[in-house]
């Protein structure tokens, strides 16, 4: 994998195109354009505001582009607090983004539920959506966000996000019914 | 510093105020729970008053209350009222302030809205009955504030469990575990 995954040259996209290893291809085009839906709730907003202006540049990846409608986004952000009030908030903003879709939870908060253990926090937006990458940290560092992104695009390439999975296990269990029908 | 506040109501409401205090440079009437909109009136539209400005209102619940480095008489027992609300009150116009606090039995947790007085209470009165189950009576809209509808209970009453949660919905897209695991241990 390694340098296969972290490649941005058009040539190798092409390779894999001529062996017909198409969903490569289209894997590579998708890690490089992701969509980010940024479900900011609470103080990691500073940080993901950080993370997206000019000093750390998360346009450098490819996921430049904030969408604030989440039929155009293919990457949720769920940044900061998730209360068990917006919990169907939430579930309702997955369900209408566009497949194949991720989502990454950022700061400890949105992994666990970080220091609130109470009657009015979500232990983790894990509850409600699948999650593809945590970044811990109160809030996290730039560079770990950045490394959460690097790790989801090898994620995306290797086909192991989850509505990828979730697409491929369907398949194969609508081939098994139709070998058994 | 408002001492003469103090002085007044009880001048005025003698029957009314139970005890008077002075904590922290604030001065605090008890206040008798039917009489309170009486007193809450006068204090709103006598001109020696003139308390224009409301400043909060919330609850306190005293269950279990053991002061540390104090006689144990001290502490709270079933004997005594279990609420206490408080409201704050301003006035910019004589720059003077007071607290007035109402003690509720846990049997009947109601007092008079100050609403109709002072409409900055609304919230702060739905905020009271969301967190400690305080019902208010006349007030023009008693429905939960921070929480939604299906919560059950009052959450900071102190005997709510702390973590006790509950979610209104809970991910439905996780395949079956065909792997059996013993059941978590519940405590
Ligand atoms: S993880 Fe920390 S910084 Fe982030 S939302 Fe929670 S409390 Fe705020």
């Amino acid at each position: 994998m390694g340098v296969e995954i972290t490649t941005t040259r058009l040539e190798d996209a092409a390779k894999w195109a001529k062996q017909s290893t198409l969903d490569k291809a289209t894997n590579w085009g998708r890690k490089f354009s992701l969509f980010s839906y940024p479900f900011v709730t609470a103080c990691c907003g500073m940080e993901f505001m950080s993370v997206a202006g000019p000093k750390y540049d998360l346009a450098r990846f490819g996921a430049e582009f904030p969408r604030f409608s989440p039929r155009q986004s293919d990457l949720l952000m769920v940044v900061g607090t998730i209360t068990e009030k917006q919990g169907p908030a939430v579930k309702r903003v997955y369900d209408q983004m566009a497949e194949p879709k991720w989502v990454i939870a950022f700061g400890v908060c949105a992994s666990t539920g970080g220091f609130y253990q109470n009657y009015h926090t979500m232990p983790g937006v894990d509850q409600v959506i699948p999650v593809d990458v945590y970044i811990p940290g109160c809030p996290p560092r730039p560079e770990q966000v950045l490394d959460a992104l690097i790790l989801l695009m090898d994620r995306i390439q290797a086909g192991r996000g989850h509505s990828q999975l979730r697409d491929k296990r369907e398949q194969l269990i609508a081939s098994q019914n139709q070998d058994e029908g | 510093m408002s001492q003469k506040v103090l002085d007044a109501l009880k001048a005025a409401h003698g029957s009314a105020v139970d005890r008077t205090g002075s904590a922290h440079g604030d001065e605090i009437a008890w206040i008798k729970r039917d009489q309170l909109l009486a007193v809450a009136t006068w204090l709103k539209n006598d001109a020696q008053m003139a308390f224009d400005a409301p400043v909060f209102c919330t609850c306190i619940d005293w269950l279990d209350w053991k002061p540390l480095g104090q006689p144990p008489s001290h502490a709270w027992t079933e004997d005594k009222p279990r609420f206490t609300v408080c409201y704050q009150l301003r006035s910019f116009k004589h720059r003077h302030r007071v607290r007035l606090e109402i003690e509720l039995p846990e049997s009947d947790p109601r007092l008079p809205s100050l609403t109709p007085l002072w409409p900055a209470f609304n919230w702060q009165e739905r905020e009271t009955f969301d967190m400690y189950g305080i019902k208010f009576d006349g007030h023009p809209d008693l429905r939960r504030i921070y929480l939604y509808e299906e919560f059950v209970g009052h959450p900071l009453r102190k005997d709510y469990p702390k973590e006790k949660r509950q979610p209104l919905v809970r991910r439905d897209d996780l395949p079956i575990n065909p792997i059996k695991r013993p059941p978590m241990e519940q405590k």
